[in-house]
């Protein structure tokens, strides 16, 4: 089991390369939503008995990490009309260079902790920390305002992957608690973008800048 | 009792968002806020009915939260009709649900038990409230709600992370993974260190970025700055103390862990920042909203530095939390009525505010005077009580700093308002003006700036008693 478990996390890392070396914002959208479906199968295989609100837990984060809110952002996408992020703050090279730099801090920041004895032989704290770093990656370096709300959920998948090794703590209600507020918090983003658009003609961060000391 | 405190606003929320009438809908703000503060106290008086489920549990600190803005809110409810009514061009709906809204989330706060609802309230409140900046819909307003939903979103998000860590270091102390305030609590002796203190680092960044504490606090000029003087007043009062109660749950497990030593120092040291990081901003700032978002920087960093002082500053530090959050309603809506008198809330444009309106700009001048600590306002009472800890824990040092960054405050925040608010008016036609004092805009000012004398001159033996309470809970002598 912990095979398979390695395996999907290692795709998982792999799709934050993708996020961070693509340039058109469409894509990076499809690796956001396959990263969700992967991210919903990760609890089925970490907890052994499987129960209805395991399946249902799971379910839910599969419809709203990999299919709503992938979904709504390309709706914005389409009617903003951008296709590309044209010239980040950083380019696409630099961007993966500092995402390995990332993922290699993440494996040694793991070594360092003491970790319960059973998760020492999986990957999540590390894939969990890498996520969280891409996140924060994107999020900082892309001006396009879509961009940056990627990042932000790259940013909660991360944190939903630290979060699988403590089903036990997290009741359903508190679960669906959590989803339903990255989905609300990004729904209310892409309706910002929607006016950002409207009264700036862009989605360029950079135009916000009027409001400083 | 939960379930009422937090549904009934969610209810009214909804009710408001399909009512079609645009000039009625206000009246929905009061109808829900006069309820909900009777159920509160009604939740106060009767201990009982302070325990729902293991959930769901009104404890000391969170009575005095939800108190706090529950009264914050009955009076900014009121000023809001009469501000809607002259707003009546814009279309109230989302900001009549949104506001109404706000009242549930912050009643989930204070009620939940566990740390994971917890935070789930803390985002719902920046939530609600990120459409109440845009009620203006103009450029700046996009921009201000722009910068405050993805830095608060990210704050909260290593929040999130800061949590996990927390329940991770109980199930590495060889507890169960829990996030249940009562049993971290009781297990805090065991949490595994090196994990606890990480999720204290996370988790002070994360709701200091909702308080607004600097270097974290960029949010908030622009926020403040640019929505209604009456949101204002709701995000300096109450969103700053939820985020601040959520802070104090985290800072009581690690107080009970042993780790009070270990916070101290950072909470001192971030205290004073953000004390003279609002002392530098506010030196030649002429935007009044933005330097009052200065002052709720430097609160934040006041109330900081008194948990970081420790027990002897415990009860100034939540006293303080009240008299920040009543006095920062009269500011906010006061200068909310100067804005509209004159079109501008820069002090190039606004002179001669008490002779133009003797009201708001009497009750601004007060107000000012009260929030930098002038006895005998409430502000004085609470920062008075901290300065007394700082010196019963025999911190000197830091006392002096405090001193001396209260006293820049002053002299920083006193040059631009008082310019504002002395000398003759530049309009020349008083009978020309749109907007001029009423009951109803300053009706509820009045009242709040009745509370902040009160509890200067007196504190009310059942909110003492609450204190104490408080105090004692979070284990500190009463």
């Amino acid at each position: 089991m912990t095979n398979i478990i390695n395996t999907l996390l290692v795709l998982i890392l792999v799709l934050n390369f993708f996020s961070l070396g693509s340039s058109r914002i469409q894509s990076i959208i499809h690796t956001v939503a396959i990263q969700g479906v992967l991210l919903g199968f990760l609890p089925l295989l970490v907890h052994s008995h499987l129960n209805i609100w395991l399946l249902l837990a799971s379910l839910t984060a599969i419809v709203i990490k990999g299919i709503l809110i992938p979904n709504m952002m390309s709706r914005a996408l389409r009617n903003v009309q951008i296709k590309k992020e044209v010239e980040p703050l950083i380019g696409i090279m630099p961007s993966l260079i500092l995402g390995a730099i990332a993922t290699t801090f993440a494996l040694l920041f793991t070594s360092q902790m003491p970790l319960v004895p059973e998760h020492n032989d999986k990957l999540i704290v590390p894939a969990a920390i890498a996520t969280m770093l891409t996140g924060f990656i994107l999020l900082t370096t892309r001006f396009k305002a879509l961009t940056q709300v990627i990042g932000y959920l790259i940013l909660e998948n991360g944190i939903y992957i630290f979060g699988i090794l403590l089903l036990g703590a997290m009741p359903m209600v508190v679960e669906m608690g959590v989803l339903l507020d990255v989905f609300v918090a990004i729904f209310v983003s892409c309706i910002i973008i929607a006016k950002i658009n409207k009264s700036f003609s862009s989605m360029d961060t950079r135009m916000l800048s009027s409001l400083k000391e | 009792m939960a379930f009422l405190l937090i549904f009934f606003p969610l209810l009214m929320a909804g009710a408001a968002a399909i009512f079609k009438s645009n000039r009625w809908r206000p009246l929905f703000l009061p109808l829900t806020a006069l309820p909900q503060l009777f159920f509160t106290i009604m939740v106060l008086v009767k201990p009982e009915l302070a325990v729902t489920n293991s959930w769901l549990v009104l404890d000391p600190p969170g009575k005095i939260v939800l108190l706090l803005v529950n009264t914050l809110f009955l009076f900014c409810s009121l000023y809001a009709v009469s501000y809607l009514q002259y707003r009546k061009e814009r279309d109230n709906r989302v900001f009549c649900a949104c506001l109404i809204a706000f009242a549930g989330a912050v009643s989930l706060v204070t009620w939940s038990q566990h740390l994971a609802l917890m935070w789930v309230a803390i985002e719902a409140t920046t939530l609600v409230t990120a459409p109440l900046i845009y009620f203006n819909h103009n450029q700046l307003s996009i921009e201000a709600m722009w910068k405050y939903l993805l830095i608060s979103s990210v704050g909260i998000a290593l929040a999130l992370l800061g949590t996990f860590f927390m329940a991770y270091s109980s199930m590495h102390g060889g507890k169960e993974a829990t996030l249940s305030y009562v049993t971290l609590l009781k297990n805090a002796p065991h949490l595994s260190k090196t994990w606890l203190h990480l999720s204290f680092i996370l988790l002070f960044i994360g709701y200091g970025t909702k308080m607004g504490l600097a270097p974290m606090h960029t949010w908030k000029p622009d926020s403040y700055g640019e929505s209604p003087g009456i949101i204002g007043a709701i995000l300096a009062g109450g969103l700053t103390s939820c985020a601040f109660l959520a802070f104090l749950r985290v800072y009581h497990i690690c107080h009970a862990a042993g780790e009070f030593a270990y916070m101290s120092k950072t909470l001192v040291f971030m205290g004073l920042i953000s004390m003279a990081t609002a002392a530098i901003f506010m030196v030649g700032q002429r935007d009044l909203k933005r330097m009052l978002a200065y002052s709720s920087i430097e609160h934040m960093g006041i109330v900081t530095l008194g948990l970081g002082i420790g027990t002897p500053a415990l009860f100034g530090t939540l006293l303080h939390i009240i008299s920040n959050g009543l006095t920062k309603g009269v500011l906010f809506l006061s200068v909310g009525n100067i804005h509209r008198a004159f079109g501008s809330k820069n002090v190039d444009r606004v002179r001669g505010a008490i002779r133009l309106l003797p009201f708001s700009g009497t009750l601004f001048l007060i107000a000012f005077l009260a929030i930098t600590g002038s006895p005998p306002f409430a502000p004085f009472v609470s920062i008075f009580a901290i300065l007394n800890g700082a010196f019963e824990a025999e911190k000197y040092i830091t006392a002096g700093l405090f001193l001396m960054f209260l006293l820049l405050v002053f002299i920083g925040m006193g040059a631009p308002i008082l310019k504002a608010l002395q000398g003759s008016s530049p309009v020349p036609n008083r009978e020309k003006m749109i907007f001029r004092d009423t009951i109803a805009s300053c009706g509820p000012i009045i009242g709040l700036m009745v509370l902040v004398f009160i509890l200067g001159v007196y504190i009310p033996v059942p909110l003492s008693g609450l204190l104490n309470d408080a105090v004692h809970f979070l284990g500190g002598q009463p």
